[in-house]
């Protein structure tokens, strides 16, 4: 027998190595998909405009908390008044990418997945093919750029929503001075940390969109092949998301 | 190779297997310009393979498969792109696009390799829609089409591009019979009128019988038969005969190869 199949490790090296040549493939398609703005703008809203709600509501939720954990842990050492420079940097470099990406992941990566797996299985791919349209240009690398696009624009929402979470609890419940909240925030907050919240939802929306798409092209034709592939983009999205995060903060800081 | 100037599509000696299944073993087909060639076969017979073979998304093990005079297997995939563009196909399930209505279907080939304007591209697709019948549902969504429709939209996709080479792969299943005779006319006519060469794939072996010209019988992994429909109708040999007559007796298995019934019944194990 060959390799075929041997346990975990070699089927993972195996699938990530598939993905990395499939990225090769898509970049050769992106110029064309660029060329063709009606439908890429139609997939960034379909990645990024379904995924709103979900996004406004947990960054919303995301904020809150960030503020009331951050002012009862700044409140034991008495400087509360550092809450919105707490509740921004934490947002902006870290939780704003990180979970905005993990619900991309469960919301439109998913989407993705089982759109092009039932493409496949229904040989609307096949007939692309036969109909001599590269289905990589025409399927695949729209939505790939879609999501690529889509994603810093969901972690900016995300973020400014937090923002305001965190304001709510802040100077709303808490009673923190306003004025004191946000100019503590424009003081502490500089471009490198924005710049570091926007390379990384850059990195994680390539890391999400190219696994979702690669796992529907991949997919087995079948419903059960297409659920497959479906739940595989979660985990290797989320997994790859959280390493991605931490080599990338080691490389900003 | 006797009559290579008029071959569109040559089989030669081809043997094929998928997942280490042999399917095909020494298949040989000729389909000449201009003509029906029909290819009839049990279920399972490997007829969607051998057009799979054709349209050149896999390639035999060994032998050789040409279309246009071009090897398939040696083509790279600008050259085999080229080759596709000179054929259109029709698919057993229609494979219609579902995030495009009808007519956004039928252009989608137009769109993707020609620059026409709008107000021509229209006029096109609404030629071909009214071919087969559906200019009226042009904006419905493939989910909202019956199987048959589905079908008769996929034909007129089909041939939107004006394709040489036309290959139908069951064409008359679940279509009702008003459908089905449109369809074989217009098998039959496209043939006439523009010269096009068509494979058709069925079971159908009386419909097929009255506009083929040329007729094939798979079994086995290879042409078991080949002529005329009414040579096969009144071929005497028992594999041909069943098929043409639907006999379960017979030299072709209706079985797919399975351990002993009774043995299994009862429980024995294997
Ligand atoms: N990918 C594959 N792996 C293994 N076996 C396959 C594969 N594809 C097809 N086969 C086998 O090849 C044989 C021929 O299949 P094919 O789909 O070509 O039959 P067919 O003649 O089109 O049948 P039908 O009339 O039912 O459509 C079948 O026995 C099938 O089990
Ligand atoms: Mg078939």
């Amino acid at each position: 027998m060959s390799a075929a199949g041997n346990g975990p490790l070699v089927s993972g090296l195996r699938r990530a190595g598939s993905t990395a040549l499939f990225l090769l493939q898509v970049l050769a398609q992106c110029l064309p998909a660029l060329a063709r703005p009606r439908q890429l703008a139609m997939q960034i809203y379909n990645t990024g405009a379904r995924s709103l709600v979900i996004i406004m509501m947990s960054g919303l939720f995301v904020g809150m908390v960030l503020g009331l954990q951050g002012y009862d842990l700044l409140h034991r050492f008495g400087s509360e008044v550092v809450l919105g420079q707490a509740v921004a940097l934490g947002l902006l470099k870290e939780l704003g990418p990180v979970i905005t990406a993990l619900l991309f992941a469960g919301r439109a990566g998913t989407a993705l997945t089982s759109e092009i797996g039932l493409m496949r299985a229904t040989d609307q791919l096949t007939a692309m093919e036969i109909m001599a349209v590269d289905p990589l240009r025409v399927v695949v690398a729209p939505r790939f750029l879609g999501g690529v696009i889509a994603m810093p624009l969901l972690t900016a929402i995300f973020s400014v929503v937090g923002l305001f979470g965190g304001q709510l609890v802040g100077v709303q419940q808490m009673g923190l001075d306003g004025g004191v909240f946000w100019s503590q925030m424009q003081g502490a907050v500089d471009l490198h940390d924005v710049a570091e919240g926007i390379w990384k939802s850059l990195a994680f929306g390539a890391a999400c969109s190219l696994i979702a798409v690669h796992e529907g092209f991949t997919a087995e034709p079948t419903a059960a092949g297409v659920g497959l592939a479906t739940t595989r983009t979660v985990v290797a999205s989320s997994v790859l998301i959280l390493l991605l995060d931490y080599v990338l903060t080691a490389l900003f800081i | 190779m006797a009559d290579a100037a008029t071959a569109v599509i040559e089989v030669r000696d081809v043997h094929y297997a998928a997942s280490g299944r042999p399917i095909f073993a020494g298949l040989d087909m000729v389909v000449r310009r201009g003509r029906i060639t029909a290819i009839m076969g049990p279920s399972g017979s490997g007829k969607t393979t051998l057009l799979r073979l054709v349209t050149g998304q896999v390639n035999a093990d060994r032998g050789s498969v040409s279309v246009f005079g071009h090897d398939m297997a040696t083509l790279d995939r600008e050259q085999l792109y080229a080759v596709r563009r000179r054929m259109g196909m029709l698919f057993q399930n229609g494979a219609l696009l579902t995030d495009l209505d009808v007519f956004e279907n039928v252009a989608f080939p137009v769109r993707e390799h020609t620059d026409l304007s709008e107000s021509l591209l229209a006029r096109l697709v609404w030629m071909k829609l009214q071919a087969v019948g559906l200019r009226g549902a042009a904006r419905l969504m493939p989910t909202e089409l019956s199987g048959g429709m589905a079908r008769r939209v996929a034909l007129a996709r089909a041939i939107v591009m004006d394709p040489q080479l036309l290959i139908y792969d069951e064409p008359f299943v679940g279509l009702d019979p008003i459908s089905m005779g449109v369809v074989l006319r217009l098998i039959k006519r496209m043939n006439d009128a523009l010269g096009i060469t068509s494979i058709v794939v069925s079971h159908d072996v009386q419909e097929l019988a009255t506009i083929a010209d040329d007729s094939y019988l798979m079994a086995g992994g290879r042409m078991t038969a080949s002529g005329s429909p009414r040579q096969l109708a009144d071929s005497s040999e028992p594999a041909v005969h069943q098929f043409m007559t639907g006999g379960e007796e017979g030299p072709v298995l209706f079985h797919y190869p399975a351990p002993d019934y009774v043995g299994q019944l009862l429980g024995t194990p294997e």
